[in-house]
């Protein structure tokens, strides 16, 4: 992967079948976390009737989940107001369903345009955008479970036991940046 | 962050100002997180509101160096569909009503 380029329409970059092979697994992933999220969703007569869908009032419990899906209101820590958070559990209920399906959708272009393989993938301005926001996601989820800083050095000691994985998401934020650059470039 | 003085005030305001506070623009917040790069934000601020690449700039940094930014205004429904466009992007995001 030299990172991605433009040529007149076309947004282009070369996987080796490795670099494929662990953006997969990491879209894969998410793409699972996800869908399992959207199937919790309580299913109600009322809502195949009307057909408006309804999802979860409450926060997931996982972190990674938790930060892909956030709040519409920042509560008051020690003292949330009533209001608030009724009015947070109303709108995660209200908006989830679609904010799922937009990053299944991401997920899914990223699957579609990625060869197993590897090789050269060649996108148009539409598909690079949602490459770039499901790139996004998967840098949040990694970044949320290894608790990235901004502060973060590029490596860790050898003993701790996310050193491995930082590479990682190195590598992402650097696949992210060059597709970012070739977008608006 | 409530104070006791601001629940006093809230207390002593006449019947008619409910109607006048739900009136008082929306405003949308983006808040700074270790993860989502300078350039993306700056790029979502563009495509997602329209913003010349200097205004887009300045909200990111403000973002970045001020932990918070107000990226947008207006009617709840206006603010609370911004804030769902954010939030598909990545951005942590959330909306208030300033009391």
């Amino acid at each position: 992967m030299n990172g991605w380029r433009r040529k007149g329409a076309v947004i282009h970059a070369g996987f080796e079948q490795q670099e494929a092979a662990v953006l997969r697994g990491l879209v894969s992933q998410l793409e699972d976390m996800l869908t399992a999220r959207a199937e919790e969703a309580p299913q109600d007569e009322l809502a195949e009737l009307t057909g408006i869908r309804t999802g979860p009032t409450e926060s997931p419990d996982d972190p990674v989940l938790s930060r892909l899906l956030p709040d519409f209101h920042k509560l008051d820590p020690d003292n949330p107001s009533r209001e608030d958070i009724d009015s947070v559990a109303a709108m995660r209920s209200l908006h989830e369903p679609e904010l799922l399906d937009i990053k299944v959708g991401v997920a899914k272009i990223v699957l579609d345009t990625l060869p197993r393989d590897g090789g050269h993938v060649r996108l148009t301005e539409e598909q690079a955008d949602a490459w770039l926001g499901a790139l996004n996601d998967v840098r949040l989820a990694l970044g949320t479970a290894l608790d990235v800083t901004e502060d973060m050095p590029d490596e860790l000691p050898e003993d701790d036991p996310r050193a491995p994985h930082l590479g990682v998401y190195h590598w992402l934020t650097w696949v992210q940046e060059t597709l970012i650059q070739a977008l608006t470039g | 962050m409530s104070t006791p003085v601001a629940s006093e005030q809230t207390q002593v305001e006449p019947a008619g100002a409910e109607v006048a506070e739900s009136d008082t623009p929306w405003r949308t917040v983006v808040w700074n997180d270790p993860v989502n790069l300078m350039s993306y934000v700056t790029y979502v601020f563009q495509k997602l509101f329209g913003y010349s690449r200097d205004h887009a700039t300045k909200l990111m940094l403000d973002v970045h160096q001020k932990g918070k930014a107000i990226v947008s205004s207006g009617s709840k429904e206006k603010v609370e569909t911004d804030v769902a466009k954010l939030h598909a992007a990545g951005l942590w995001a959330t909306m208030e009503q300033p009391s």
